[in-house]
This record gives structure tokens, C-alpha cells and sequence, in this order.
């Protein structure tokens, strides 16, 4: 497999660190702010599903707990955000292993996997509206500090800073896993599970690992995302929207590749926000879901004319 | 004597009702080439993935170098020292030849610069070093029978098992391959092989094992296997061993003129 | 004694429900059987169905159980026309791909039902509703108890094509050997959308029979899908006995399970079901091993 190298990675990283410098409008900067997060989702969901071949279907059920980790230790416990983000990761990625470790063991796959992992987002989102200790129906609020110790900031560009961060070091180890030993043994499993086997992979521990640090991942997106939004209910943390917007990305972006997720985020939602923008002047009225009418026939149209996505179109290109 | 590397004692598998390996018992000896041959559906593949670990028997036992080994999951059989190919080659369709060995490579190395190394020595080793970056799908059918042995001796096995490496490829192609089997076991690596190719087996191996219908008819060296009268029939039918003497012996008997 | 009369009644409710859902869960189960993929795209194409039923009913005043006779024709063209030019050519035969196919039709209807009709909850005015009938103790609903006949006779039909004509011979040569059928000259890809079609035609007759006791918003379908897929897992992946029978007992477990537990929680009894049949017995209550 090509590997994405140190520099392109970089690159990309400077580009977009430089951003918040120019003059960026304060929408401009909610939306970039707001990629990064489904951005991590996504890195979190390539490197099980990109890397090791097995597609969940229910990411939320990692970005759920991650938020409602975060808010829930700050707001009943009194805990710190900048403690309480790390323990939340580690909550996301315990999820991800017990779900791992039944799903894997009964050795689902393919569709199986798929289903399985929509049903557990499906059950933890009606517990997370029913349970009084993630506040029911009604959400959690958390209160606005604006104060960088809580890991709140009055000055905007700081949170997309902290949240290019955390992308940046998905990248990271998105690159040294591609390139590692846990990495092939990954992709092997992926190609051929029977064939890993043979050369002495445990695929259940590797698929295992996989999971779990997937799901610290996008868990870590739903750190963020409470910070940013100081708010959470059951739909927003465990709904489908956010299950979807974590594979959509990778598809589009390139499946398997360490920038997929950055670069196919970045389309997507610039894709979605043009596609509201265009219909609303044509219609003369906001037109509710029509930006997802237009995901739904790219990612159509990424499976059927390009499987690596824009990530493998550009290689291509450089090849030619 | 010392014990042989791999003991196969008495396995039994069982698909529902049918019978696929009946009470089977086999030797490999450390350093050799041993055989296993037998006519289709006789059980071959099946013991092979007893032996593997892919298949749990019904009933026996399975030690290598004198360690029971009969509930060890195949992966952790890999580690021991037991490596092996499919019948059916599995290449990873997707990785390049390399990165297809240093899957293996990494079972002995922990770092990619030495599981890189110590692939790049072993595809040499098969004569695969020319297309060490072209997709594993692109490959010819001699070249992934090549491919999936670069994987299993990546590996560093002590006990190579190889499913029918030969078939599928034309004589010359089989001509090329035998010195590179031979070559294996002169490293080192003792090898259990199952083989349709009679010349090949005739020329590789020091003993061989015939199963014929799950249960194991004979065992020897390959000339006086295929001497024996039971294995002919298994291959033959009933009564051709039979057939084959009175005509041998007329033959014998017809004067020389 | 007005304990046992609330159990009943729950129970009866549950397997009205259930012949619904297992209609729903019988086109899905077919189109598994026979093509081996699992149609994300199912509950969609009922919501589809739903506000096409809305649609007759607002627009030309057709009662739903008139408009089943141009929509279940309808729906089997555009299930039809779904996996020929569109599933089939964009998946090239991966199973992930076409997870990923009927995933993106799947947002495409729904969305574009949100974008046409907003997302207000809607329903129809029937004069016969509320209409219903006295059994023994029990009152069961009229519009119900038609649509739990009208499920269970479609099955049954369902079942008469499959063995008595030459089309559904072809489907089950086809779902037991596909090389063979095809070297038989069977057009496989033609018997594919076929069969996508029947599946679809079995969601529109599913829709008629709802709507006169059910509400629809966009996301309705959603709510069906992991009830459609519950059902076919249990049932076993492919069979059309086992979705019936899969379809009345997950009715009658939810019923039941909003009646210990109340509305909210009662869905979870579904959910837990399904992971558990997936976990412990993937081949289903009566399917054959895989």
C-alpha cells in the first residue's frame, strides 16, 4: 500500500494551522473548527474499517460515550476538561473493546458487523434518553467559562488550534500504525483473514486492538465536540448522523489512507454547506436535507467510479 | 533414535456423518521431505489443517518436537514452528509481493527495517526478487504458488507444510521449482508435502505416507510404496494390482528375440 | 382478571403489528437469500411508500387499500429498475460496496422525502380507522386485523411464486447456484432485480396496509429497519417461514416489552434481541447452518 510520507502530512497541517491567521470570518472558522471534529470521527472509523476491513455502522456508540464521558465527569463529578478528556478517551475505547470482544468472538463480519454495531449505538442512545445520570431527554448542559483552563476559549481560533491538535496526532498515528507491525498484520486480516492466520497473526487481538483505538479516537471527537457545543443529548451523541458523517468521509477521502478522512471532510461538509446555499437561492427558501440528498449520491458515486477516493484520483494523476 | 519433529497419532475427523480422516497416524522426521500422497477427496487437505490447527480433530493427538499441540489455536501454532500454504493460494490480493512476505517476516521480527530485511532475503531465496513491488494480483499462477511459499518460509519455520505447491504448473515450471523446495530442507526446514506430481514425490521426498479414504494405507520410501499392492488399487481400483503382475509377468515370459 | 385481559390484548396487538413486520422483513430476507445482500435502502423505501400512500390519499382521494393495486406494481418497477442500474453496476459485486450503495440510497430517499415534505408528521383520515370489531373480551381494530390477513396471505402468495412458477424457480435456482443457473441460461442479473423488485412491491403493500392506523415523517422507515433486520436474523437469513414466524414474535416481544417496561424503553427489548440472536446464533432460530 503507498503510504502518505511525513511531509505531505505536514504540509498540510501548516496550511491549515495558517488559516485563523488571514482574515477567516467567524462562520468560516465554526465550520473549520467543526470539520476537525467529524475529521477525528472519521480517522477513528478509517482505522477499522480503512485499515482492517471491518465497517461499523454504529461509530456512535464511541463518539457518544466520549461525549457523554467528558460532560458527565465535568458536571457530576467536578472533574477538569483537560483531565476528564483523556478518561473519556479511555471510556470510548473500553466500549470499543467490549464491543469488539463480542462482536469479534462470535466472529461476525461484512453485514453482520455492520448491524451489529448500528444495534449497540441504537441501545446506547435509548438508555443515554431514558437514564436520569446522562439527564434524560432533557441533555446536559455544560455551563459556559470562557476560560482556557476549563478548556473553554474566548478567542475562537484557539479551540480550532486545539482541535487541528488532536487531528494532527490521529494523523500521526495513523502514519507510524500504516507503517507498523500492528498495521500489516491489520491489512492482513483485512485481505485475507485465514492466510494471517497462517502466519501466526492472532486476528481476533489484532482486530481487537484495532477497535479499541478507533474508538478512543472518535471518542475523542466527542470530547470535543462538548467543549465546543457545550451541549449534548441522546440524538446528537449516539444518533446515526454522526455513525454516517464518520464513514462518509473516509469513503469519499480514500479509504485506507492516512489524509482520506481530512480531505474527504473537508468536501463533504463544503460540499453540503454549497448544495444548502445553491438550493436556498434557487428555491428562495432553505431546503432541509437536501445537502445529504447530495452526499448520498457522491458516496454512490465514489463506491461505483472510485474506490480509493479522491486520495487514490490524486495518486493516480501523479502516477500519469 | 530421537523423537520425530511432528507426531500425528491415531486423528480422527468427522464433517456430521462423514468420515473425512479415519485413525490416521504420521511421522515427519527432523530434515526430511515426507510425502503425503493418496487419491482425491482421500483426506490429504483435511489432515493438513488438523495439523495447522485450522481444523479441531474429533479425536487424536498432534505433538510437535514431543509438545502436545492438539488445542493450540493456529496462530500460536505459527510461533511454534509450523508454517503452511493452501491448497488454493491465498495471497493478499491487495498488498504488493513484498509487503505479502513481511506479513510473514514479521512473525520472527518485531521491526519493519529487519521484517523488510529478512522478506527481501527470502524472496530471493524463491526467485521472486524481480517483482518485489507489483501487486500480489498481477502475479502468474507459478508466481503466487512461489508467493505463498515466500510467506510460509518468511516465517522461519521449523515444519513446512506444503498443499500441492506443484499444481496448476506446466513441467518446466514444476523442473524450476523442486531444486527451490530441496533447498529448503537444506536449510533446515523439515517439510510434510502433499503432491499429486508422482515425479516430484518420487524425487523429493525420503518417506511417504499414502491415505486413502481417511485412513492411512501404507508408509515407506517412495519406491517401495509405489510397489505396494493396496496403494495401486487405491489409485487404480480393485483388482488392478493384480492386473499389473499377470502382465508384468507375461511380458517377463515372452522370449527376446 | 383485567390483568390477563390487558396481556391478551397486548398479545393480539403484538401479532397484528408483527404480520406487518413481517412483510416488511419478507422482502428483505428474499433479496438475502437470493442476491446475499442486506438492503440498507429497506426502510426508506417504505417511508417512500408511506408518502406515496399519503400522496394518493391527499391529492386524488384514493383509499390506500385502492392505491396497493398501482403502487405495488409501481414499487416493483423502481425496485426493478434500483438493483439493475444502479445497486448492481455500482457495487461491482463487493459486499461491503453494496452496504455502502444502499447506506447512500437510503440517505438519498430520506432526505429528499425531508426536503419535499419537511419533517412534519403526518397521517391519513380513513372513515373506518377506528373501526372495531368485538372478540370475546378483546376489541381489535379493524384496519389491523385487515392488514394482518392481507401480510399473511401475501406470504403465502409469496411462497405459491417461488414453487409454482417459472419465474420463482429461477429465483431459487439462482439463490442455490448461481454458475449453474446461469449456465442453465438463466439471466442471473435480470433475476437479481426481480427479485429486488418483488421485495420492494412487498413495502408498498406493507405501506397500504399501515398507513390507515400509522402515522409517517421521514425518518419513519428508520424505525423498521432494525425490526426488519432483527426479524430476518432470527427467522434465519433467507427464509420465508422464519420471517413470518420471526415477524409475529418480535411484534408480540415488543408489545410486551412496552407494557413491562413503557414506550421508550420497550424499543431496547428489540435492539438487545437482535444483538443477542447475532451473537449467540447468527444462522438464526431456523435457518440451516451457513
Amino acid at each position: 500500500m503507498n503510504t502518505t510520507g511525513i511531509f505531505p502530512i505536514s504540509a498540510v497541517v501548516f496550511v491549515l494551522a495558517a488559516l485563523p491567521f488571514g482574515p477567516l470570518s467567524n462562520t468560516m472558522l465554526n465550520f473549520l473548527s467543526f470539520a476537525m471534529i467529524i475529521t477525528l470521527a472519521a480517522q477513528g472509523w478509517n482505522i477499522l474499517a480503512g485499515l482492517g476491513g471491518q465497517f461499523s455502522f454504529g461509530h456512535a456508540a464511541f463518539f457518544g460515550t466520549g461525549a457523554y464521558a467528558m460532560a458527565v465527569l465535568q458536571m457530576r463529578f467536578g472533574i477538569n476538561p483537560w483531565l476528564a478528556f483523556p478518561i473519556a478517551m479511555i471510556a470510548a475505547g473500553a466500549v470499543g473493546f467490549a464491543i469488539g470482544f463480542l462482536s469479534f468472538r462470535a466472529r461476525l463480519r461484512g453485514s453482520y458487523f455492520a448491524l451489529v454495531t448500528l444495534a449497540f449505538a441504537e441501545v446506547f442512545r435509548i438508555l443515554a434518553n431514558t437514564w436520569n445520570f446522562t439527564g434524560g431527554a432533557a441533555g446536559v448542559l455544560v455551563p459556559l467559562k470562557s476560560d482556557p483552563t476549563q478548556m473553554q476559549f474566548g478567542d475562537k481560533r484557539w479551540f480550532f488550534w486545539l482541535a487541528l491538535a488532536c487531528v494532527t496526532g490521529a494523523l500521526f498515528v495513523t502514519h507510524a500504525l500504516v507503517r507498523s507491525r500492528l498495521g500489516a498484520h491489520l491489512v492482513a486480516v483485512r485481505e485475507n483473514e485465514d492466510a494471517a492466520r497462517a502466519l501466526g497473526v492472532d486476528a481476533l487481538a489484532v482486530k481487537l486492538q484495532a477497535i479499541t483505538l478507533s474508538a478512543s479516537i472518535t471518542g475523542a471527537a466527542g470530547c470535543l465536540y462538548v467543549q465546543k457545543f457545550l451541549y449534548l443529548d441522546a440524538n446528537l451523541a449516539y444518533g446515526t448522523w454522526i455513525s454516517v458523517e464518520a464513514l462518509l468521509a473516509p469513503i469519499v477521502g480514500g479509504l485506507g489512507t492516512v489524509l482520506g478522512p481530512l480531505v474527504g471532510t473537508l468536501v463533504l461538509l463544503g460540499l453540503g454547506e454549497t448544495s444548502k446555499t445553491v438550493f436556498a437561492k434557487i428555491t428562495g427558501g432553505a431546503v432541509p436535507g437536501i445537502d445529504l440528498v447530495v452526499l448520498g449520491v457522491l458516496l454512490i458515486g465514489c463506491v461505483a467510479i472510485a474506490p480509493r477516493g479522491i486520495m487514490g484520483l490524486v495518486r493516480r494523476r501523479a502516477k500519469a | 533414535m530421537s523423537a520425530a519433529l511432528l507426531q500425528v497419532r491415531a486423528v480422527t475427523k468427522r464433517f456430521g456423518g462423514l468420515v473425512a480422516v479415519d485413525d490416521a497416524s504420521l511421522d515427519v522426521a527432523a530434515g526430511s521431505i515426507t510425502g503425503l500422497i493418496g487419491p482425491n477427496g482421500a483426506g490429504k487437505t483435511t489432515l493438513f489443517a488438523v495439523i495447522a490447527g485450522f481444523e479441531a480433530p474429533s479425536a487424536g493427538r498432534v505433538a510437535l518436537l514431543g509438545d502436545d499441540i492438539t488445542d493450540t489455536p493456529a496462530h500460536v501454532r505459527a510461533q511454534a514452528g509450523i508454517a503452511r500454504t493452501f491448497q488454493i493460494v491465498q495471497p493478499f490480493a491487495g498488498l504488493s509481493v513484498l509487503e505479502n512476505i513481511r506479513v510473514g517476516a514479521y512473525l520472527r521480527h518485531r521491526h519493519r527495517a529487519a521484517a523488510t530485511a529478512s522478506a527481501v532475503a527470502v524472496a530471493r531465496a524463491v526467485g521472486l526478487d524481480q517483482m518485489l513491488e507489483k501487486p500480489a494480483s498481477t502475479l502468474t499462477v507459478a508466481g503466487r504458488k512461489r508467493l505463498e511459499l515466500a510467506r510460509a518460509l518468511a516465517t522461519e519455520p521449523k515444519l513446512l507444510l506444503l498443499d500441492e505447491v506443484l499444481a496448476g504448473l506446466n513441467p518446466s515450471e514444476i523442473r524450476d521449482m523442486i531444486p527451490v523446495i530441496r533447498k529448503v530442507r537444506d536449510d533446515g526446514v523439515s517439510i510434510l508435502i502433499v503432491e499429486h506430481v508422482m515425479q516430484a514425490v518420487m524425487q523429493l521426498c525420503d518417506v511417504v505416507y499414502v491415505l486413502a479414504q481417511g485412513r492411512m494405507i501404507a508408509h515407506g520410501a517412495p519406491g517401495v510404496v509405489a510397489r505396494d499392492t493396496a496403494v495401486i488399487e487405491a489409485y487404480l481400483g480393485h483388482g488392478a494390482a493384480a492386473r499389473m503382475q499377470s502382465q508384468q509377468s507375461i511380458a517377463a515370459s515372452v522370449p527376446h528375440a | 382478571m383485567l390483568k390477563l385481559d390487558i396481556l391478551l390484548s397486548a398479545v393480539a396487538n403484538g401479532l397484528m403489528t408483527g404480520a406487518v413486520y413481517a412483510l416488511i422483513a419478507l422482502g428483505l430476507t428474499l433479496v438475502y437469500g437470493v442476491l446475499h445482500i442486506i438492503n440498507f435502502a429497506n426502510g426508506a423505501m417504505l417511508t417512500t411508500a408511506m408518502y406515496g400512500v399519503l400522496l394518493a390519499h391527499s391529492v386524488a382521494g384514493i383509499d390506500p387499500y385502492v392505491a396497493v393495486f398501482f403502487l405495488t406494481p409501481l414499487f416493483f418497477a423502481f425496485g426493478y429498475a434500483i438493483q439493475r442500474w444502479v445497486i448492481g453496476p455500482a457495487s461491482h459485486g463487493d459486499d461491503n460496496n453494496i452496504l455502502l450503495v444502499t447506506l447512500g440510497l437510503a440517505i438519498i430517499l430520506e432526505n429528499a422525502l425531508l426536503a419535499i415534505f419537511h419533517s412534519d408528521t403526518r397521517s391519513i383520515d380513513v372513515p373506518y380507522g377506528f373501526s372495531v370489531i368485538e372478540v370475546g373480551t378483546l376489541l381489535l381494530s379493524v384496519p389491523r386485523l385487515i392488514a394482518f390477513a392481507a401480510a399473511l396471505a401475501v406470504a403465502l402468495l409469496l411462497a405459491l411464486v417461488l414453487t409454482g412458477t417459472d419465474t420463482g424457480k429461477a429465483i431459487r435456482a439462482v439463490a442455490k447456484e448461481k454458475t449453474g443457473a446461469m449456465l442453465a441460461g438463466i439471466d442471473v442479473e435480470h433475476i437479481y432485480a426481480v427479485t429486488f423488485g418483488i421485495g420492494a412491491a412487498c413495502l408498498a403493500i406493507a405501506a397500504c396496509l399501515l398507513m390507515p392506523t400509522f402515522v409517517v415523517n421521514p425518518r419513519t422507515g428508520n424505525a423498521f429497519v432494525l425490526v426488519a433486520f432483527t426479524i430476518v436474523v432470527l427467522g434465519g437469513m433467507g427464509s420465508i417461514a422464519g420471517a413470518l414466524v420471526g415477524g409475529l414474535i418480535i411484534g408480540v416481544v415488543e408489545s410486551l416489552s412496552g407494557l413491562a417496561f413503557g414506550e421508550s424503553l420497550g424499543q431496547i427489548g428489540i435492539f438487545l434481541l437482535f444483538i443477542v440472536v447475532l451473537l449467540v446464533r447468527p444462522t438464526g432460530l431456523f435457518g440451516a447452518k451457513a
